[in-house]
């Protein structure tokens, strides 16, 4: 993805989410974001079965 | 009793139990001590004076006291303290009414005899793992004050270690008890997920936070824990086990435990104080194994994703409408976690009950694993990028880098201080459950003069 391409998906989602990234504040947001999602590519690189049952727990 | 600034709680507990000193003169000396040194640590946010000698006013007349008779301790300020808000770091939290009670753990320390002195600096919102904080200033670091303490209980940390108060309370989600223990050169304990009640604690990341004690001696954890056992319906984490007191066990030696070093991920990216400080635990337990962690980068990336995405919602309503008023390494980390597809983050919840049963099995063949606690002892203030192993990394995201797959899986862990010009703390991993290991694995090497809170120059 490029950076133009990362800019538009956090502006589009941002916007979804009714937040205002100032203009002072795009670069630090978007460096997180890149490396939100680097790690995100990391943990969806592990082969995991369809049955996998999530860590959490809840008890009714 | 001339200088109470660096007795134990135990210490303390014992003279004031024999009438040795009373609980007024041992909060006097504290409260003065904080007086003094808070302008340079800036430990304290809030001092609770008034409240703390009344308190021991009450112990001292007998209508109080426990194992924890007359000593002062203070909590990072995520912990409600009836009558303060809970800032939890930030500034738009300090517009919050007033605390109506205190939080479990303060309620169950205070019902064995402590005495509550005040609320401590913090990173904001305990997003953070430096102890710098954009609107209270930085907690520094008591053995160099031109250093971090630490975070993100910055204030946990430097208050122990600067002999203000002998015991803190702190919180734990990716490593923000470790780090400052490792930092200033303390013992801290981050106990098995679901073991300590968080009721009336800020939260930051409810699937992986945190409530523990920092103290200048293992003795004083033990002692701590022991009076914060025990189940809270209030806290739907907490597991509701019964309290398992782990202060007589303390003394029964390592005989038996085996003991392995982690390996692989745990090996690299460390700096030479650091490396040196897992040898020489390792050395003086006699520790020939090492163990794999399997996946331990992933499980780092994993806790990574988790936190800064459910962090962002917590903090969604605050990020729409006061965005500018929150800190802004904080705010910008949170908008990127808000934005995060969540199928990714679901995947990251799979993977972590993968990675506990893999780790698991290690425990079937060893009782503890030894790690770092941080790549390094204190980088300056302000100080932005270290490099590790060639490669110029960003302090704040990498102080954590070995706490955060151990937590992720809510092992209990007893971080325990190596003195070298700057202190540096290895982590002792326990099964879950299995505090008692952990600490007396920590009680044999401060026993042995292997892991020492060192009193500041």
């Amino acid at each position: 993805m490029t950076d133009a391409e990362l800019e538009a998906y956090m502006d589009a989602s941002a916007a979804v989410l009714g937040i205002a990234i100032a203009p002072e504040w795009r670069d630090a947001v978007r460096a997180n974001l890149a490396l939100s999602l680097r790690m995100a590519t990391v943990v969806a690189a592990f082969p995991l079965e369809d049955e996998a049952e999530p860590a959490p727990v809840f008890t009714p | 009793m001339s200088d109470t600034a660096w007795m134990t709680a135990s210490e303390i507990a014992a003279a004031v139990a024999a009438k040795k000193v009373s609980a007024r003169a041992v909060v006097e000396a504290a409260l003065a001590r904080i007086t003094e040194r808070n302008p340079v640590l800036n430990a304290f946010t809030d001092i609770t004076a008034a409240r703390a000698l009344a308190r021991a006013d009450a112990v001292d007349a007998g209508r109080a006291g426990g194992a924890l008779a007359g000593v002062p301790f203070a909590v990072k300020n995520l912990f409600d303290v009836a009558g303060l808000p809970t800032r939890a770091g930030s500034a738009i939290n300090r517009e919050r009414a007033p605390a109506a009670r205190d939080a479990a753990l303060v309620r169950r320390l205070e019902a064995a005899g402590a005495i509550l002195v005040g609320a401590l600096n913090m990173g904001e919102y305990a997003y953070d793992f430096t102890g710098e904080n954009r609107h209270d200033g930085p907690s520094r670091n008591p053995h160099d004050t031109t250093r971090m303490s630490g975070g993100s209980s910055g204030g946990s940390g430097n208050a122990v270690a600067g002999g203000l108060v002998p015991l803190a309370l702190g919180s734990d989600t990716n490593g923000s008890i470790r780090v400052p223990a490792s930092l200033c050169g303390l013992f801290g304990l981050k106990p098995t997920f679901g073991r300590l009640p968080r009721t009336g604690s800020f939260p930051f990341v409810s699937s992986l936070d945190h409530l523990g004690p920092l103290a200048r001696s293992v003795g004083d954890l033990a002692l701590s824990y022991d009076a914060m056992q025990g189940p809270d319906a209030e806290d739907p984490m907490c597991a509701g086990r019964p309290a398992v007191s782990v202060l007589p066990a303390l003394e029964q030696g390592i005989a038996g435990l085996r003991v392995a070093r982690a390996g692989g991920y745990f090996r690299t990216n460390l700096m030479p104080d650091a490396a040196a400080a897992v040898e020489k635990v390792a050395s003086a337990l006699g520790v020939a194994r090492e163990v794999e962690l399997p996946e331990a980068a992933r499980a780092q990336a994993a806790a990574f994703l988790i936190t800064t995405t459910e962090a962002a919602a917590l903090h969604l309503e605050r990020l729409r409408a006061r965005a500018r008023e929150f800190d802004p390494d904080v705010r910008d980390r949170l908008i990127a976690g808000a934005v995060v597809p969540a199928a990714m983050v679901g995947r990251a919840q799979k993977f972590r009950r993968w990675y506990r049963d893999a780790v698991l099995r290690l425990f079937g063949e060893v009782d503890a694993i030894l790690a770092p606690a941080t790549p390094c002892s204190a980088p300056l203030l302000g100080q932005k990028t270290f490099v590790l192993d060639g490669v110029e990394l960003p302090v704040r995201a990498n102080l954590g880098i070995f706490t955060q797959p151990i937590s992720f899986i809510g092992l209990p862990v007893v971080a325990v201080p190596v003195t070298g010009a700057l202190p540096v703390a290895v982590q002792v991993i326990a099964a879950p459950w299995r505090e008692d290991v952990a600490l007396r694995i920590a009680r044999h090497l401060e026993a042995t003069g292997v892991a020492v809170a060192q009193r500041p120059a």
